[in-house]
C-alpha cells in the first residue's frame, strides 16, 4: 500500500469500493479533471468583452440609415474566461496528440509542429491574396514548389492546386472531365462509381449533373473488370475509383481499367484519399489516371482540425491539363513567378472550366504540406508508405485469429486492415466494440465503412505509430473483440468513463435543436 | 527520421510475424512494372527541422506581410487584429489534431463549439439556424443557390452586380455544368447599389435573387424591398456577407427578411494567409434547415440524460444518401469556425460593435482624406469599412507602383473586373482598426505623388 507523506494510505479502500466509483456523488457534479462545461451563452454576457479597443474617432457615420439597433445577444467572456472555456472544452476531445487515432480511410497521423510555426511566418500568414504579383513572390513560390512535388510524386502532367478539401478536389476533377468531353462535343451522362467508395464520389458526381451507376466488385473486394468493361459506353463520360480502395486494397489492374475507359472515350478520376499507402511507391500516373485528388490533411499530415480545413489538390493528365481550374502559377526562366487568373487568362489557358473559389486555395496548408515534404524527401516519403502499410499488415494478421478479415485470404492489406462483426453474440455489433475501445482509451475505427462488409471496421494505423503503441492497441483492440464474440452486455451500454455516455441521436434528429435559445421549449415548437 | 518511430529491429519482426520476407512482399499487388525501385528521381532527400525552417523562412521574406507596411487592401478578405488566445486555443492538440467528430462521447469538446458557432452565426446575421461552417463565403454563395433550386424548384437565379466577381465566377463555372439560369452584369461606377433592377428582374421563374451586403464597392443597400418583391413571387432572397464585421454596426440580413444569409467568415479569427483557409458561414430560416449543406450539429441527451451535442440531420449528407446528398461537402473548416467562435466570444456584443464603429470611423476619416486629393473621387454615399474610390488614371499600375514604394494601397478594379474597361479607374480601398494615421498620411502622400 502506498502511503502520502502525511502517513494516511493514498486509497482508502476500507471505506470505498473502487469497482463502484458510480455511486458516489459530487456537489458540481464534475469528477476530478473531468469537468464539465456550460455554454458561453450560459456564463456569458453581451456586455462584457474580453477586448479593449481604442475610441473610435469623432465623425459622423455614413451608413446609409442601416444601423443595427436590435440587440444581437451574443455573449462575450473576459480573456481568462475565454481561455478556461475552450481550454475545459478541449479536454473533452480525443485527438491524435492523445493517442492513437486508429480511423481508417481518414489517415490521422501525427501532425508535426514545424509545419504550425512556418504557417504562421508573417510573410505567409499576414498577406493579402489580391497583393500586386511582386510583393507575394513567396508565396507563389510556395505554391509552385509543393506543385512540382505533387506532380513528380505523382507522375502527372499538371496540378490544379485550389479545391478546398478531397470532395471539392473530386469536383474540380469531374470538371475537368466534363469540359474536357464538351470541347470534342460529346455529351456524355454516366459517371460509374464502385458500391465501396466514399459517399464523396456519388455526389460529386451528382453536383456536377452527373448520373451515377454502380460498377460491381468481385469477391476480393476489387473492380470487377470485365462487369465494368460490360458497362463502357458511348453514355459513360468516366469512372471514379478509389486506389487503394476502400478495403485497403490496391486495384491490381488499374492500368486495364483505364486503358478500357479511355478505349470507351471515358477519361478516369482516381480518389487519392489513400495515396499515403503508396506515395513514393507507385506513380499513378503510370496507371493511366487522368485526374486524381490528394488529400494534403491525410498523406501530408496537415492537421484535421476536428473537421478541417482541408485542402485537395488535382494533379491531371495531358488531356485534362487545359480544363483546370483558375488561378494557378507560372514560374518563368528568372525565377519570376506569375499568377494565371482572369486578367491573364486569354493568352494563357484559354480552355479553364473557370474558377471554383475565391482567391489561390488553402495557402495555410500548403506551408505546412511543403515543410512535411521537405522534412521527409523522397527517400522519407517512401519510408512513409512502407511504415504505414507494414503497421496496417501487422494489425491484420496479429488479429484476424479473432475477428473476420474478409479480403485477408487474397494476400496483404494495403495501408489500412478490414475486419467485420461476422461472431459476435447477444446482437452486439460494431458500433458496441467501438464504444468498448472508448473505455479502453482509443478513438475507434471507422465503423460501417467501406459498405460492401456487414460491420465493417476498418483500421488505419498510419505510420507515426510505434510497435509498443501498435501492439497496445492490438492487445485491447483482441480483448474488446472477444467480449462481442462472447456477447459480453456490458459493451451494449459503453462507454462507461468517456465525458458522455451513449448520445441519443434520434432524438437529435427527430427534434433538432441546432441553435442555443434562452428557453428551450421554443427551439422545440420552431420545429 | 523523427516523425517514423519504427525500428529496423521493429520492421524485421514485424515482417516476421506478417509472414513476409521484405516489405516488397507488401506490394505485390501492384504490377511490377509501375512499382519504383529507389526515391523518385529529381527531388530532394530528406531535410532536418533546421534546414526546412531555413528554407521556408527565404521564402516567406520574398513576400510583403501587410503588417510591415501602409496596408488597405479588402475585396472579400480584411486584415482584423486577431487577439492573442485565439491562436493559443486553436493550436491546442485537442482541437487542432482531433477529426470530424463522428464518435461524439469522445468530441464533446468540438462539438459544443460547434454550436456555440452556429448560435453566434445565427444571431449575427439575423436567422434561425445556422451550419458547422463550409469552406469559404465563395462556395456557400454557390450552395445556397442550389437549395434556393431545390427549395423552389426554379433554376434562374438573379444576381446582384455587387457580388463579389469571384463568387460570380463560381457560380458561372457550376452553373455551366448544371444548367442553372445565372443572370448577371458586372457593376457600374454609381453611388447607389443595383436594388432597383433587382426588384425589375424577379418574376415567377425567379428561384433567388442573391445581394452582397455590404456589395463588392462598399455600398450598403436596404434589402427589404427586394425581399418583399422575391417572396410576392415565391423566390428566396440570398444574403452574402464578406466582411462580419460590418453586421457589429449595421442591421443584420436577417432582420430584413432574407432567407438565407452566406458569408466569409475570415475577418474574425482567421487572418489572411493569402487567401486560404478561410470558413464560409451559412445561415437561413427554421424552414429551410433541412435542405442545407454541410454538417449540422445538434443537442441532445445521453444515456443518463446529461445534454451532449452530436451531428445531425445527417440523412442530408453525402455519407448517407450518396449521390441525392444536398451536398458532395465533407471536411469543412472546423478549426477556422472554432477560430471565428473563439474571437467572437473574446468581443462579445459589446466588443464587436465597438470594431464594427471604430472599423467605420477610421473609414469614414480615410474616404475624406483620400477623396480631397486632386483626381481622385470617393463614389460612395454610404460605406461600412470599405469603399471606392475613382481616379484619373487606371488604378492597376498606380497599385503595382505603390507596392513597390512598400504601400499596399488596394484592390484595383481593373484586377477584378480585366473585361470591363471603366471599371480600371475604380480603387477599393478597406479601412480597418488595424491602420493608423501614419499609415493613412503616408498613402495619402504617395497616392498624391502618384497622380500628380
Amino acid at each position: 500500500m502506498s502511503m502520502l507523506s502525511e502517513g494516511r494510505p493514498t486509497r482508502q479502500e476500507d471505506n470505498l469500493q473502487m469497482t463502484d466509483t458510480g455511486s458516489i456523488t459530487t456537489h458540481t457534479g464534475n469528477r476530478a479533471l473531468m469537468v464539465d462545461e456550460p455554454l458561453i451563452f450560459e456564463i456569458g454576457s453581451p456586455d462584457r468583452s474580453g477586448v479593449d479597443l481604442p475610441e473610435a474617432p469623432p465623425v459622423e457615420s455614413r451608413l446609409g440609415g442601416l444601423e443595427r439597433e436590435a440587440p444581437m445577444a451574443i455573449p462575450g467572456l473576459s480573456e481568462g474566461e475565454t481561455i478556461r472555456h475552450y481550454t475545459r472544452l478541449s479536454r473533452q476531445n480525443y485527438a491524435i496528440d492523445v493517442g492513437l487515432f486508429p480511423l481508417g480511410s481518414c489517415t490521422m497521423k501525427h501532425n508535426p509542429r514545424l509545419n504550425e510555426k512556418m504557417a504562421r511566418l508573417k510573410g505567409f500568414a499576414d498577406i493579402h491574396p489580391l497583393q500586386p504579383v511582386d510583393s507575394v513572390q513567396g508565396a507563389l513560390g510556395v505554391i509552385n514548389e509543393l506543385a512540382v512535388w505533387l506532380i513528380k510524386l505523382t507522375g502527372m502532367y499538371g496540378v490544379a492546386m485550389t479545391p478546398k478539401a478531397g470532395a471539392h478536389g473530386e469536383l474540380c476533377g469531374i470538371l475537368c472531365i466534363r469540359a474536357g468531353l464538351e470541347a470534342r462535343g460529346d455529351a456524355r451522362e454516366v459517371i460509374l462509381v464502385p458500391e465501396s467508395a466514399h459517399g464523396t464520389n456519388p455526389a460529386t458526381a451528382a453536383f456536377a449533373g452527373y448520373k451515377v451507376e454502380d460498377i460491381p466488385a468481385n469477391a476480393a473486394g476489387r473492380v470487377d473488370l470485365e462487369a465494368l468493361k460490360a458497362r463502357l459506353g458511348p453514355d459513360v463520360a468516366g469512372v471514379m475509383i478509389t486506389n487503394p480502395n476502400t478495403c485497403g486494397l490496391f486495384e491490381p489492374d488499374m492500368k486495364a481499367i483505364s486503358d478500357a475507359v479511355h478505349e470507351a472515350g471515358g477519361y478516369v478520376y482516381c480518389d487519392g484519399a489513400n495515396f499515403n499507402a503508396i506515395v513514393g511507391k507507385v506513380r499513378p500516373g503510370d496507371l493511366g489516371i487522368d485526374a486524381m485528388h490528394i488529400n494534403l490533411h491525410k498523406t501530408f499530415s496537415t492537421p484535421h482540425g476536428g473537421g478541417g480545413p482541408g485542402s485537395g489538390p488535382v494533379v491531371l493528365s495531358e488531356a485534362l491539363a487545359p480544363y483546370g481550374p483558375l488561378p494557378f502559377t507560372e514560374r518563368h526562366a528568372d525565377g519570376h513567378i506569375t499568377l494565371v487568373e482572369e486578367e491573364t487568362v486569354e493568352d494563357r489557358h484559354p480552355h479553364t472550366f473557370g474558377r471554383m473559389s475565391a482567391f489561390h486555395g488553402q495557402m495555410g496548408m500548403f506551408t505546412r504540406a511543403l515543410a512535411y515534404i521537405l522534412s521527409h524527401g523522397a527517400d522519407g516519403l517512401k519510408q512513409v508508405a512502407e511504415d504505414a502499410v507494414l503497421n496496417a499488415n501487422y494489425i491484420l494478421r496479429s488479429l484476424e485469429d479473432v475477428l473476420e478479415a474478409p479480403f485477408a485470404h487474397s494476400g496483404p492489406c494495403m495501408h489500412e486492415a478490414l475486419f467485420s462483426d461476422k461472431g459476435f453474440t447477444n446482437e452486439l455489433t460494431t458500433l458496441d466494440l467501438a464504444k468498448g475501445m472508448i473505455d479502453e482509451g482509443y478513438h475507434p475505427m471507422t465503423m460501417y465503412f467501406p459498405l460492401v462488409v456487414h460491420g465493417a471496421m476498418l483500421v488505419e494505423p498510419t505510420e507515426t505509430e510505434s510497435k509498443a503503441a501498435i501492439d497496445q492497441f492490438i492487445g485491447a483492440f483482441r480483448s474488446v473483440a472477444e467480449r462481442a464474440k462472447a456477447g459480453d452486455e456490458r459493451l451494449k451500454s459503453a462507454p462507461h468513463f468517456a465525458p458522455r455516455r451513449r448520445l441519443d441521436e434520434t432524438q437529435a434528429a427527430r427534434k433538432p435543436i441546432l441553435v442555443w435559445t434562452e428557453d428551450e421549449d421554443f427551439a422545440q415548437a420552431a420545429e | 527520421m523523427r516523425y517514423l518511430p519504427l525500428t529496423p529491429d521493429d520492421r524485421q519482426s514485424m515482417l516476421s510475424k506478417i509472414g513476409a520476407q521484405s516489405i516488397d512482399d507488401l506490394f505485390v499487388d501492384v504490377p511490377e512494372e509501375a512499382r519504383l525501385d529507389g526515391p523518385i528521381e529529381g527531388l530532394p532527400m530528406h531535410a532536418g527541422e533546421m534546414a526546412v525552417e531555413a528554407h521556408m523562412k527565404a521564402l516567406a521574406r520574398k513576400n510583403h506581410a501587410a503588417g510591415d507596411m501602409p496596408f488597405f487592401l479588402g475585396a472579400g478578405a480584411y486584415r482584423h487584429h486577431v487577439p492573442a488566445s485565439v491562436d493559443h486555443i486553436i493550436q491546442r492538440g485537442e482541437f487542432l489534431t482531433a477529426y470530424t467528430p463522428y464518435q461524439p462521447e469522445i468530441a464533446q469538446g468540438t462539438l459544443q463549439t460547434l454550436f456555440e458557432f452556429q448560435t453566434q452565426v445565427a444571431r449575427l446575421f439575423g436567422v434561425d439556424v445556422a451550419n458547422a461552417s463550409m469552406y469559404d463565403g465563395s462556395t456557400a454563395c454557390w450552395e445556397a443557390i442550389v437549395m434556393a433550386r431545390r427549395i423552389t424548384k426554379r433554376g434562374k437565379a438573379i444576381l446582384s452586380s455587387g457580388l463579389h466577381p469571384h463568387y460570380v465566377s463560381v457560380a458561372k463555372t457550376m452553373a455551366r455544368f448544371t444548367k442553372d439560369d445565372l443572370s448577371y452584369q458586372a457593376p457600374t461606377l454609381d453611388a447607389a447599389t443595383d436594388g432597383q433592377s433587382m426588384l425589375d428582374q424577379i418574376d415567377d421563374q425567379t428561384s433567388c435573387v442573391v445581394v452582397q451586403y455590404p456589395d463588392i464597392l462598399g455600398r450598403i443597400g436596404d434589402l427589404s424591398a427586394i425581399a418583399e418583391k422575391a417572396h410576392k413571387h415565391k423566390a428566396l432572397l440570398i444574403a452574402v456577407v464578406t466582411e462580419p464585421v460590418a453586421l457589429g454596426a449595421i442591421k443584420s440580413p436577417g432582420e430584413m427578411d432574407a432567407d438565407i444569409v452566406v458569408g466569409e467568415g475570415q475577418s474574425l479569427g482567421v487572418g489572411l494567409q493569402f487567401g486560404g483557409p478561410y470558413v464560409g458561414l451559412f445561415g437561413c430560416k427554421q424552414k429551410y434547415v433541412r435542405q442545407m449543406p454541410g454538417r449540422l450539429c445538434g443537442e441532445t441527451v445521453d444515456a443518463e440524460g446529461k445534454r451532449g451535442f452530436v451531428l445531425t440531420l445527417s440523412t442530408r449528407e453525402q455519407h448517407i444518401r450518396r449521390e441525392k446528398a444536398t451536398s458532395n461537402i465533407c471536411t469543412n473548416s472546423g478549426l477556422c469556425a472554432l477560430a471565428f467562435s473563439a474571437h467572437m466570444t473574446l468581443l462579445g456584443e459589446k466588443g464587436l460593435r465597438e470594431l464594427a464603429m471604430l472599423n467605420h470611423k477610421k473609414a469614414v476619416q480615410a474616404a475624406d482624406r483620400l477623396s480631397q486629393i486632386d483626381g481622385v473621387k470617393l463614389l460612395n454615399d454610404s460605406f461600412f469599412n470599405e469603399f471606392t474610390l475613382v481616379l484619373d488614371a487606371d488604378s492597376r499600375p498606380l497599385v503595382r507602383k505603390l507596392a513597390d514604394q512598400r504601400i499596399l494601397a488596394g484592390v484595383s478594379l481593373g484586377r477584378l473586373y480585366p473585361e470591363v474597361t471603366p471599371l480600371a479607374h475604380g480603387l477599393l480601398v478597406a479601412v480597418t482598426e488595424t491602420s493608423t494615421e501614419e499609415e493613412l498620411e503616408q498613402f495619402a502622400t504617395a497616392l498624391e505623388g502618384a497622380l500628380s
